[in-house]
């Protein structure tokens, strides 16, 4: 077990908690820069897609482990940030104009459902993006001379510098790119007065209002930003399909999303990325599992929203801080080995806290 | 298609009341109430279609599966989450909702089914005014349905004990109301009340696992725009709905028609959030 | 200058008037006590100044200034700091990550320089920091600066609102039955450290307390409440005293 001797204030503000956690991130990057090299297309493939991931889910963190509130639609933002960076890409705009602009197009659509809805208690904004991303849906459906209907609409490659880059490794890049400025952005505000709020209100609105914090304006700043960087990865998810279609952009994605979050851990970046590992590899998990299972089961028609809801299900009930939490306590266990007290982590009773207020 | 527009209307209000009982009872929102609903449908079906009841014991049968279906929902895997944050709730539910589509697709297959109804095709006639029983019996079961219930939460002990349990949980418990039972108690009503829906509409629209699910979506709005908590609000908004939707599919383009409750619910909060008949909710301090 | 006071004010919650033409003021540097039986109308009363609820009638001033209009969210930065009844900590944080929202009314960053935590937030940051270990030393709470709310025993809880509340910087302090659930020690504690916020730090306190040896001794000056009405007030022996006083508190 390392104690760390904390002698200057800057120590509490750094990302890295101390040396080891640098060498470990720096490694993983260095592995993380090097994979293509040696993976074939299909994993370099895969793991694109699993980074993609990893940005929506960072997203999703934020609002949903940080700031303690529910999208069930943002597969919504996802699909508005891959519209808006393939359609402006077809009219002739760089990459690097329309990939920042699908992220602003979606932060701003989330400032539209937010303010109405934001002023109500958390449940209203479920609801209400629920709905949203039913409409969008069928936005995309309908506004054929922008989305192409349901013939779809094909994405050109992102182009930098006048070079079109086709192939799979460089948009491999390019979403390790985002994803890393992406968590440091997001770490740096989580570790500044805006994300402190964020977490008071996740935790108590009426003291949070009372140390100062502007509930509406945080929670509008929350899901802006949420919905922007979400935007972002529907825009490297465009260009990973090449070709969208309005009926990738269902619910399904949001609960996938959502048990990104959650099988990750809530309220902590990692989980965001375990969260993705586990969603990216979900569905060779499921083909791997149907081999394994008897054919009247394997051979169910739509059996995969079925186990995303049984997994989402078991962890809420058995493991609400998902693998990351999982992972801490496996930690603390050989850290303490073998002084490890089972009640350490053991979940105080908790009551119904109302809301109401009478 | 007034009526049309009023049955379905109904339905989507009754929806909507499982919802209000357990949010004014416990503050979760069930999130899984349509697939609730197409279970109880399906319930019925099993017990007309298959085993050769009649429509009576199918519906009554169907309203008693559910309930003890409910009950045991609630003791078993929501009891645990009591108290956790209120997003634990809703991907709670959410994710029970795609387990129960999933489940009564593997069981009943993902076709439409139908069964049996003494109203099927039949027309009543009051004067120059012709009405589908179906949708008929689907007004008057929500008017009985709503009697009942009336009576019950005015009238007996145990209707009291949960008005009670919903207003103060801890004083409940200290009057010596089993506050969890009741909980379980008004899930099962919740979850019987949904069956009743679903039987009804099942003349209407046939039974498929990917249907219902949305009457689920569309009581939403209906919950909201009667200011979610409000018990006869849940109704009238549901109705509302109900006819915008179908004077939606009337008189404007493609595409309205589905997505009209949903620019409803939107257009409702950014306006009214409180809605017909809310009040607006305040944390005591 | 009037520091606080509190004009005509009322709020009736359907036809119950739980707080019904009150008037008092405050004076700077005092410690203002509120007492009364359950249901007075006491705690209404701080959610009134904190703006948590709207008055039905009446005006507060707050250092000349109107505040009956101001937002919830301003009323910190304004000065006027509080604590809750019933502890209202941020669970799932650290006592520093605590404190550190205390300081959220002094904030000077914008949203975009803290994404890109260029330097000048950086340098906030550590000014905020700073403030807040001024506040741990003064407490005591140094032991338990990282450590999980959740794990917290309730005492230590108290304490670290009253921190949380002191890192706002107030110049009005708000403090809700500080003495709640607390033992003859921690209370004993909690009493010098209201006299120590007076003293050294120069604040105002307005208190709504129930443990009357506590009030009789930090109180400069003492309100009796019933029923949303005046009762008394003066010094804490005269209210104490007072027939219609004794006659709330024991009935009859």
């Amino acid at each position: 077990m390392r104690f760390i001797f904390k002698t200057r204030y800057e120590q509490d503000l750094n990302i890295a908690r101390h040396g080891g956690d640098w060498f470990w991130y720096g490694l993983l990057l260095v592995l993380m820069v090097l994979a293509p090299l040696v993976l074939d297309l299909f994993y370099i493939g895969e793991l694109t897609l699993v980074l993609i991931y990893a940005i929506a889910g960072v997203g999703l963190m934020l609002l949903v482990g940080y700031t303690g509130l529910v999208s069930l639609g943002h597969a919504a933002f996802l699909g508005i940030g891959a519209y808006t960076n393939a359609y402006f890409l077809g009219q002739g705009w760089p990459f690097l104009i329309t990939f920042p602009l699908s992220g602003i197009v979606a932060a701003l659509a989330g400032i539209a459902i937010g303010v109405p809805t934001l002023r109500m208690t958390g449940l209203y904004l479920a609801i209400a993006t629920l709905a949203f991303s039913i409409i969008v849906e069928k936005v995309f459906s309908h506004w054929s001379s922008v989305t192409g209907g349901f013939d779809g609409l094909p994405v050109d490659a992102p182009d930098l510098f006048g070079y079109e880059l086709w192939e799979p490794w460089q948009l491999y890049y390019i979403a390790l790119v985002v994803l890393v400025l992406v968590l440091w952005g997001s770490a740096n505000l989580l570790r500044s007065p805006t994300g402190r709020a964020m977490v008071a209100v996740r935790d108590s609105e009426v003291s949070a209002q009372s140390m100062g914090v502007n509930l509406a304006w945080t929670k509008t700043i929350a899901f802006a930003v949420s919905a922007g960087i979400t935007g972002l990865a529907g825009a490297l998810f465009g260009h990973f399909v090449q070709h969208l279609a309005p009926d990738s952009f269902a619910i399904l994605l949001s609960i996938q999303l959502l048990l990104l979050v959650v099988v990750g851990g809530v309220g902590s970046l990692h989980g965001a990325i375990y969260g993705a590992i586990f969603v990216g590899a979900l569905p060779q998990l499921i083909a791997i599992a149907r081999d394994y299972l008897p054919p009247a089961v394997s051979q169910i028609p739509g059996l995969e929203p079925g186990l995303f809801g049984v997994i989402l299900v078991l962890f809420i009930i058995f493991e609400p801080f998902g693998i990351y939490g999982r992972w801490r306590k496996v930690k603390l266990y050989f850290d303490l080995f073998p002084l490890y007290k089972k009640a350490t982590f053991k979940r105080q009773k908790a009551y119904l806290k109302t809301e109401r207020l009478r | 298609m007034l009526i049309n527009g009023i049955a379905v209307g109904c339905i989507y209000g009754m929806i909507a009341l499982g919802f209000v009982l357990i949010y004014k009872a416990t503050e979760a929102v069930n999130f899984a109430q349509g697939d609730i609903m197409m279970l109880g449908a399906f319930a019925a079906f099993s017990i007309i279609a298959l085993l050769g009841f009649n429509y009576w014991v199918g519906l009554f049968g169907a309203i008693l599966i559910m309930a003890v279906f409910g009950y045991a929902l609630e003791a078993l895997l929501l009891r645990p989450v009591i108290g956790q944050p209120q997003f634990a709730i809703v991907m709670l539910t959410i994710g029970l909702g795609f387990i129960f589509r999933t489940v009564a697709g593997a069981i009943w297959g993902h076709d439409p089914s139908a069964f049996y109804t003494p109203f099927t095709g039949k027309v009543s006639s009051f004067g120059p005014v012709v009405i589908a029983q179906e949708n008929l019996a689907i007004i008057i079961g929500t008017a009985l349905l709503c009697l009942v219930l009336y009576l019950f939460f005015t009238r007996t002990r145990l209707g009291v004990a949960m008005q009670a349990s919903s207003q103060n949980q801890l004083a409940a418990y200290y009057m010596g109301i089993p506050v969890k039972r009741v909980f379980s108690l008004i899930w099962a009503i919740s979850a019987g009340v949904a069956a009743v829906a679903g039987v009804l509409l099942s003349p209407l629209t046939l039974i498929d696992p990917g249907t219902m699910g949305f009457f689920g979506i569309k009581a939403f709005a209906a919950a909201v725009l009667g200011g979610f908590g409000s018990i006869p609000g849940a109704l009238v908004g549901g109705i509302l709905i109900g006819l915008v939707e179908q004077f939606a599919g009337r008189y404007l383009p493609a595409g309205f028609q589905e997505t009209s409750a949903y620019l409803v619910l939107l257009l409702v909060l950014v306006l009214k959030p409180s809605g017909l008949f809310g009040q607006m909710a305040q944390k005591k301090v | 200058m009037t520091f606080f006071q509190a004009d005509g004010l009322s709020i009736h919650f359907g036809g119950i008037k739980a707080v019904d033409n009150v008037n008092f003021t405050i004076e700077k540097g005092e410690i203002f006590t509120i007492i009364g039986p359950n249901g007075a109308g006491k705690t209404t009363i701080f959610n009134l100044v904190s703006r948590i609820y709207e008055p039905t009638m009446g005006r507060l001033v707050f250092q000349d200034q109107d505040i009956t209009q101001v937002p919830a969210h301003k009323v910190a930065s304004l000065g006027i700091a509080r604590t809750f009844q019933n502890i209202e900590l941020f669970e799932h944080a650290s006592v520093l990550h605590n404190l550190l929202i205390g300081r959220h009314c002094h904030r000077k960053s914008n949203l975009l320089s803290e994404i890109l935590f260029l330097p000048s937030t950086k340098r906030l940051e550590l000014e905020h920091r700073e403030k807040v270990e001024e506040v741990i030393d003064f407490l005591d709470l140094a032991v338990y600066r990282d450590q999980m709310i959740a794990n917290l025993p309730y005492g230590v809880r108290k304490v670290v609102e009253l921190g949380r509340a002191l890192c706002i910087e107030p110049t009005l302090l708000l403090l809700d039955e500080p003495s709640s659930g607390l033992n003859v020690e921690e209370t004993q504690d909690m009493a010098f450290w209201i006299e120590d916020i007076k003293n050294d730090l120069g604040i105002t306190v307005l208190m709504v307390e129930h443990d009357m040896s506590l009030v009789s001794q930090v109180s400069d000056r003492v309100l009796a409440l019933n029923y949303g009405r005046v009762l008394a007030e003066g010094a804490p022996r005269e209210v104490q005293e007072n027939a219609e006083v004794v006659r709330a508190y024991l009935g009859g």
